[in-house]
């Protein structure tokens, strides 16, 4: 605390008073333009930025509810919860991070997946929270992604996950790298029963969820301007002593090196998602959302 | 192959400093008329007994540096000694070759097989034309077309595992080396050959697991096997390198440790000391190993060895239901 600080009556503290000023949730800051937003306007745009068109990030449930139809889900992650097997601590035990991220999140891990249908069609979704431990993959992460594929198997239904994680978690050790075997061995079940598999690479993917089953897709699709990658940036940059290249592992980034399928905008992803799919499994198109927003009337898409 | 002068780690300077004397005695004994001989085994057999008490009570960040002692055998070393009419196979047919993993045909026990390891370098030139064993996508995908060469012609894969981590560069993110360690996973899941898999020094995270996906996963005594390495894990969590001691400690990344967790099936003792103290020691006992578990799984059908693969890989993970 700085001496002008300290000597000022604590009401008249800048950062207290901007926060009474305006009422809580009203308004938002876009991270990427800076840009004040109506929050109902954002929520509207699904959460996409009207004015510079960035992603903002989305939780697994809101997630389900952009992208498929209006109805009842079928969870299929229901019921679990993480342990602690190796009574992990570092600067903090990792019990308390379980329970402070169940707190935060109101939700037991950072994988939600369900039962669905995506413009009628039948699908199994999995999406991952990364509010919860950055959605790290521990042995909750890989169950619940096993789980979604096992029921796609068993229903015979495509499967599409929400990728959003910054890798393995290190609080359960070499448990959390062997989910990446975990997740990458059940995916060799539904490639078997010659069903459909779609990663939808959000903000952000890295590390062992990045190098196990994000990047097993049929068809592998990101969101715009996602970090996606093995390494973090800053390791990289501090191994090779140089500045990265321009865009470095962003989504256009890995179009360009042909790492990844194709782009779309959180606003399309219903009907292109769907679209593929039909197309891979012969069945007939559908018609356009006429009451979800889409890209082409924002001017910024 | 192994170099008569032994390097001692921290831990060791005890044993270290009697070594010294040992030979000092020996130096003079040379020279002398005296009889040393009594005191100079005196002083071998208190050595010997040091060396028990200190590795029988040794702690992770210490296992941690046995598994990167600069004189542990490599996989060449292993292949050298082990294997016979090795023929190094090279290339990922698409980019390049990448030398922090060696693969080819070779023979054990007259039996054919493939076998794939990751390569560190013994001296600076090496070190840097081996990237210190960190693998580029390359390396993933040499092999994984070895892999699936030996498929083709029904031979076994044998892996050892001996690696820092995969290599943070541009170029490898670039040639997305996230894909080339997915694929890896997701093929050796299925692959229709036995798979066995050996940690010889250091598994760091998805560019050892890249080729560790297997039927049988074994550990060297002092190895060590992490989801990361103990100064990345220290950096993030404790926001400081320098807590890599306790990371080590906290990941519970030594064989012991893991057998415990029950995540491997087999320890593969060392000599006392250490590998590097006796290579062929090391090598008589990882070769016993190799033969028992290639001659076990020899005997089942590729469907079978694949549908008890899946099941042993759905097996891992420790959560509640309710």
């Amino acid at each position: 605390m700085s001496w002008l600080e300290k000597i000022m009556p604590s009401q008249i503290r800048t950062e207290s008073a901007g926060k009474k000023a305006v009422p809580e949730g009203l308004w938002t800051k876009c991270k990427d333009c800076g840009a004040v937003l109506y929050r109902a306007e954002l929520d509207r745009s699904m959460r996409v930025c009207p004015k510079c068109a960035s992603h903002q990030p989305v939780a697994p449930r809101e997630r389900m509810k952009l992208f498929l139809d209006e109805m009842e889900l079928v969870e299929i992650t229901g019921g679990l919860e993480p342990r602690d097997p190796l009574k992990f601590r570092d600067s903090k035990k990792y019990r308390d991070r379980i329970s402070q991220a169940q707190k935060a999140t109101s939700e037991k891990e950072a994988v939600l997946g369900v039962e669905g249908t995506l413009k009628g069609m039948p699908v199994v979704v999995c999406a991952m929270d990364f509010r919860f431990m950055g959605g790290s993959m521990g042995s909750v992460v890989g169950e619940g992604f096993v789980r979604c594929v096992n029921t796609a198997v068993s229903r015979g239904l495509p499967m599409i996950a929400f990728v959003s994680s910054g890798g393995a978690r290190m609080q359960e050790g070499l448990l959390s790298l062997l989910q990446m075997g975990k997740t990458s061995a059940a995916l060799t079940r539904l490639a078997d029963a010659g069903l459909p598999y779609i990663p939808v690479l959000t903000h952000p993917t890295t590390g062992g969820v990045a190098a196990s089953f994000a990047m097993l897709g049929d068809v592998c699709v990101a969101e715009p301007g996602a970090l996606i990658g093995f390494a973090g940036p800053r390791v990289i940059e501090q191994t090779v002593q140089e500045k990265l290249p321009e865009g470095f592992q962003r989504s256009e980034f890995l179009l360009e090196h042909g790492a990844v399928d194709l782009i779309v905008d959180r606003r399309e992803l219903r009907d292109r998602i769907h679209n593929i799919l039909a197309i891979l499994r012969h069945v007939k198109p559908a018609e356009p959302d006429a009451s979800r927003p889409s890209a082409a009337n924002s001017p910024a898409g | 192959m192994q170099k008569k002068k032994l390097d001692y780690l921290d831990f060791e300077q005890p044993i270290a400093e009697l070594a010294q004397k040992i030979e000092e005695l020996r130096f003079v004994a040379d020279g002398s008329e005296v009889d040393l001989n009594e005191e100079i085994e005196r002083l071998e057999v208190k050595s010997r007994n040091l060396t028990e008490d200190i590795f029988a009570k040794l702690g992770s960040w210490q296992v941690v540096q046995l598994a990167r002692h600069p004189q542990r055998p490599y996989t060449l070393d292993y292949i050298d000694a082990l294997f016979t009419d090795f023929e190094e196979l090279h290339g990922d047919r698409h980019y390049g070759d990448d030398p922090a993993i060696v693969g080819g045909l070779a023979r054990l026990d007259g039996h054919s097989v493939m076998v794939i390891g990751h390569q560190k370098g013994r001296d600076t030139k090496e070190k840097v034309y081996r990237n210190f064993g960190m693998p580029r996508p390359e390396g993933y995908r040499k092999a994984l077309r070895l892999m699936q060469l030996a498929e083709r012609f029904n031979l076994p894969v044998i892996t050892l595992i001996d690696t820092p981590g995969a290599y943070p560069g541009i170029g490898a993110e670039e040639r997305n080396q996230s894909e080339a360690i997915a694929r890896n996973l997701f093929e050796m899941a299925r692959l229709k050959t036995p798979i066995i898999c050996t940690v010889i020094g250091e598994g760091g995270s998805g560019g050892a697991l890249a080729v560790g996906v297997g039927d049988h996963i074994a550990m060297l005594q002092y190895s060590v096997y992490s989801v990361i390495s103990p100064e990345g894990c220290a950096s993030i969590l404790w926001k400081s390198a320098d807590k890599a001691k306790d990371a080590a400690e906290a990941m519970k990344m030594t064989s012991a440790s893991l057998q415990e967790l029950g995540l491997i099936d087999e320890i593969i003792p060392e000599p006392l000391g250490g590998a590097h103290r006796d290579y062929a020691a090391v090598t008589r006992t990882l070769k016993d190993s190799l033969s028992l578990t290639l001659s076990r799984l020899s005997a089942m059908s590729s469907d079978e060895l694949v549908a008890q693969r899946y099941d042993r890989w759905m097996r891992y993970g420790d959560y509640k239901t309710s």
